[in-house]
C-alpha cells in the first residue's frame, strides 16, 4: 500500500492518473480487487462506479487473481493465419482450462491477446512474461508441462 | 545544452568511430531479443573484453535489422570492409564472429546475403538508423545527425515556415485514414489559446502489425524530436505519447530516451537555451483497441474508459481536456525530422501523386521472409511480396494479402500489381492501415478470415453506439453460421445489409469499418461463401461445417 501511495503522491492525486494508478496497483498486488479500486477511488476522488468502469473496460486489468504461471495465447492475424487456434485449443483440453480462467490447482491462467507485435515469429506464446515463437500444439504444451511437472511435484 | 555543446558530443562521437576498427550491431528489438539475442549480445561482449578488443570494437544494440523470423540478427561494419549481416545466431557463432573482426576474416556460416532484393529494394527513410543507432544512446542519435532538426526549426524557422515545410511534403498520416499532416498541423497551429497538446498514438492496435513498435524500440529518439518539431510548429508545451502496454521494452525505452534527451535539454525547459519548452509524458495503454481511435485515445489520456465521441469537434479544435490537440502517429512522426533536413519538396519526390514518401510494412503470414520492411509508396505489391518477400513458403500459391486489420480488406491475386498507395488500396475495398501486411494462401478460408476479424470488432467495440454494439454481434453470428454449414441464402443478404448499415451508422472509426473485411472478401471471394452456404463444403478445408464443433 504504501507503495501505491507513493505513486498516487507522484500523481498528486489527480483523478485523471487513474489509469497509471491501477496499472502500477496490478503490478504491486497481481490482480485488483475490490478493497483495492475502493482505496484508488477514494484516494483519487474518483466515484466507485467510475473505478469500476475503467478498470473491467480495459482488458489488461485482472478482477481475479491469476495462478503462479501465465501463459498468453496470440490471436493476431498473422498468428492465426499460421494456426494459434489449434494450439489454444490444444492447451484448453489438455489443461481443462478455459481462456480467462486459472487450472483448479491454481497453477496456469490461460489468456488471449488480440496481436504481441511478434508477427515474424508467429505463432506466438507468451509464457510468464517471456515470448516464445514458431510454436506448434506440441511444443506449447511441452512447455507448459515443464511447469507443471517441476511445481505440482 | 547549448548547440555548441552538442556539436562537440557529435564530434566526440565521430572521432570514435573513425578510431574504431568495427562495430557490430545486434537487432535488439523484441522479435530477436525473444529467439535470444541479449544473449548473443552477452556473448558478443565478453569475447571483446577477452580478446582485448575493446577500444577497437563497439558493441552495439539496435533497431529491427528487419529479416525477424532468421533472428537473432548481427550486423558487422568494418572499417574497410563491405557490411555482412549474420543470422539465426548463436553465443558460438558469436565468438566466432569477433574472432573474425579481430583477425579480419568474417566467418562463412550462417551469411545473409545482402544484396537479396530484401534488402536492396528497400527505401530506408523511417527505419534509416536500424543498425547504426543504439536504442539506448543518445550520443548514438546525435552522431546519426539526430536532433539536427530540432535545432534547425528552433534556431532558423518560424512555426509557420515549419507547417509549410511538412505541407509541401506532402505528408499522410500513417496511422490508417491519410489525412494530410500539414493540414493538421496549421489546423491546430491557427487554433486559439494557451494549453495545446501534442500527442502521438502509439497505440498499434491493428493485428499483424508491428511497425510502430519496432520504429519505438529501435529509435525511440527520433520520434521525440518528431513530437519536439510539432509542438514548436503548432505552439504546445505539453505532450503525450499513448503506447501499448502490450510493448513493455518500448515503454522502457521510450522513458530512458526521455530522461536522456531531458539532461541534454533536448526536451523539457528552455530547449537548446531558446525560449522553447515541451514537456513529454508518457501513457500506457490498457488493452482497449478502440482506442486506436483519436477520441477514444483522448477519453482514455484523461483516465475514464476510452469511448469515443462524435466529430467534430476535431481533436485539432477541442481534444484534450477540452484544448486543441494534435495527434500523429509513431511513423507520422519518425519522418518528420527526415522532412525537416532533406526539406518538404525533396521528400515529395519520392511515392505517388498523392502518397508520397514511405511507407514502412510488417510482413507476416504465410511469406518467406517475415519482418519489416520500408518501401517507397506506390510500388507493386506484387515486388513487396514476391521480390522482397521472397514469395509463398512451402510450394503453396498465394491466395490474398490482408492490409489495414480490422479496418481493411482482403486482396486477391488479380490485383498483386497495384502500386500501393492510399487511393490504390481504398479503390478495391482495403486500406492502407498502419501497415499490417498479412499473406494468405489456399489454407485460408476467406470466410473463416471474415468471422475471425468480426469477432475481434465484436469483442473491441465498445459498446458506445448501437449499430456497432449490436451488428458486429449479428454479423458475427451469421459468419458463424456459415462456417458451420447452416446459413442459407437469406442470411447472406442480411449479413450485406447489415454490412452497409453498420457502415454507415456507427460513431467511430471502429464501427464504421468493422464491415470492411466481410465486404472486400464477399466482393473477391463470392464463390467461396457461396461454396459454404450452398454446397455446405469448405473449399480450404478450415472451416469445421458442423453446428456441434467450435470453428
Amino acid at each position: 500500500m504504501k507503495m501505491l501511495d507513493a505513486a498516487m503522491k507522484r500523481h498528486r492525486h489527480q483523478p485523471d492518473s487513474l489509469i497509471e494508478i491501477l496499472h502500477t496497483a496490478q503490478e504491486l498486488f497481481g490482480y485488483l480487487d475490490v478493497q483495492c479500486l475502493k482505496y484508488v477511488g477514494h484516494a483519487l476522488k474518483v466515484p466507485p462506479s467510475r473505478v469500476y468502469g475503467v478498470a473491467t473496460f480495459y482488458n489488461i486489468f485482472s478482477l481475479k487473481p491469476r495462478g503462479a504461471h501465465t501463459c498468453v495465447v496470440c490471436l493476431g492475424t498473422a498468428c492465426y493465419v499460421k494456426g494459434t487456434a489449434a494450439i489454444l485449443a490444444a492447451i484448453e483440453r489438455d489443461q481443462h482450462v478455459e481462456v480467462g480462467g486459472t487450472t483448479p490447482d491454481g497453477q496456469v491462467s490461460l489468456v488471449t491477446a488480440r496481436c504481441l507485435g511478434a508477427c515474424g515469429l508467429a505463432p506466438a506464446l507468451v509464457l510468464d512474461n517471456e515470448i516464445h515463437g514458431a510454436m506448434t500444439p506440441e511444443t506449447a504444451l511441452a512447455r507448459i508441462k515443464a511447469w507443471t511437472d517441476h511445481d505440482r511435484g | 545544452m547549448i548547440v555548441d555543446d552538442i556539436a562537440a558530443v557529435r564530434d566526440r562521437e565521430h572521432a570514435a568511430r573513425a578510431a574504431q576498427k568495427a562495430r557490430i550491431a545486434v537487432c535488439s528489438a523484441a522479435g530477436c531479443l525473444s529467439t535470444g539475442g541479449s544473449a548473443v549480445k552477452d556473448a558478443l561482449t565478453a569475447a571483446v573484453a577477452e580478446q582485448g578488443a575493446g577500444t577497437d570494437v563497439r558493441v552495439l544494440g539496435t533497431g529491427c535489422l528487419g529479416l525477424c523470423h532468421a533472428g537473432p540478427l548481427v550486423r558487422v561494419d568494418a572499417q574497410d570492409a563491405a557490411p555482412a549481416m549474420f543470422e539465426h545466431v548463436t553465443p558460438a557463432l558469436a565468438v566466432a564472429i569477433v574472432s573474425g573482426v579481430v583477425g579480419g576474416a568474417l566467418p562463412a556460416e550462417q551469411r545473409c546475403d545482402l544484396t537479396q532484393p530484401f534488402f536492396t529494394r528497400q527505401h530506408r527513410i523511417v527505419t534509416s538508423d536500424a543498425g547504426v543507432v543504439d536504442a539506448e544512446r543518445i550520443e548514438d542519435y546525435l552522431a546519426a545527425n539526430g536532433y539536427a532538426a530540432l535545432e534547425k526549426v528552433l534556431t532558423e524557422m518560424r512555426p509557420e515556415e515549419v507547417v509549410r515545410e511538412i505541407s509541401a511534403s506532402g505528408l499522410r498520416g500513417r496511422g490508417g485514414a491519410g489525412y494530410p499532416t500539414g493540414l493538421k498541423w496549421s489546423t491546430v497551429a491557427k487554433a486559439q489559446g494557451p494549453g495545446k497538446f501534442v500527442v502521438c498514438n502509439a497505440d498499434e492496435g491493428d493485428p499483424g502489425a508491428f511497425m510502430d513498435r519496432s520504429v519505438l524500440e529501435g529509435d525511440p529518439h527520433r520520434v521525440l524530436e518528431g513530437m519536439a518539431i510539432a509542438a514548436f510548429a503548432v505552439g504546445a508545451e505539453q505532450g503525450y505519447i499513448y503506447v501499448r502496454g502490450e510493448y513493455p521494452l518500448a515503454i522502457t525505452r521510450l522513458k530512458t530516451a526521455i530522461r536522456q534527451a531531458e539532461r541534454m535539454q533536448l526536451l523539457g525547459h528552455r530547449i537548446l537555451d531558446t525560449q522553447f519548452n515541451f514537456r513529454i509524458d508518457i501513457r500506457i495503454g490498457a488493452g482497449a483497441f478502440v482506442c486506436g481511435e483519436e477520441t477514444a485515445l483522448i477519453s482514455s489520456i484523461e483516465g475514464k474508459r476510452g469511448t469515443p465521441r462524435p466529430r467534430p469537434p476535431f481533436p485539432a479544435e477541442a481534444g484534450l481536456w477540452g484544448r486543441p490537440t494534435l495527434i500523429n502517429n509513431v511513423e507520422t512522426y519518425a519522418n518528420i525530422a527526415p522532412i525537416i533536413l532533406a526539406g518538404g519538396s525533396r521528400f515529395a519526390t519520392l511515392g505517388t501523386e498523392h502518397s508520397k514518401g514511405t511507407k514502412v510494412f510488417a510482413l507476416a503470414g504465410r511469406i518467406v521472409n517475415t519482418g519489416l520492411v520500408e518501401v517507397p509508396m506506390g510500388i507493386p505489391l506484387r515486388e513487396i511480396i514476391y521480390d522482397i518477400g521472397g514469395g509463398i513458403p512451402d510450394g503453396r500459391t498465394f491466395k490474398a494479402a490482408q492490409t489495414g486489420g480490422p479496418s481493411g480488406g482482403c486482396i486477391p491475386a488479380a490485383h498483386l500489381d497495384l502500386p500501393v498507395d492510399y487511393e490504390a488500396l481504398a479503390g478495391i475495398g482495403s486500406i492502407m492501415g498502419s501497415g499490417g501486411l498479412i499473406v494468405m494462401d489456399e489454407t485460408s478460408c476467406m470466410v473463416d478470415v471474415a468471422r475471425y476479424f468480426m469477432e475481434f470488432c465484436r469483442d473491441e467495440s465498445c459498446g458506445k453506439c448501437i449499430p456497432c454494439r449490436a451488428g458486429t454481434v449479428q454479423m458475427h453470428e451469421i459468419l458463424l453460421k456459415m462456417t458451420r454449414g447452416t446459413a442459407d441464402e437469406r442470411d447472406l443478404g442480411l449479413l450485406e445489409q447489415l454490412a452497409e448499415l453498420v457502415t454507415r451508422t456507427s460513431l467511430c472509426g471502429l464501427g464504421q469499418t468493422a464491415a470492411n473485411p466481410v465486404m472486400s472478401t464477399l466482393h473477391h471471394f463470392r464463390e467461396e461463401y457461396m461454396a459454404h452456404i450452398r454446397d455446405k463444403v469448405c473449399p480450404a478445408g478450415v472451416c469445421p461445417m458442423h453446428a456441434e464443433d467450435r470453428p
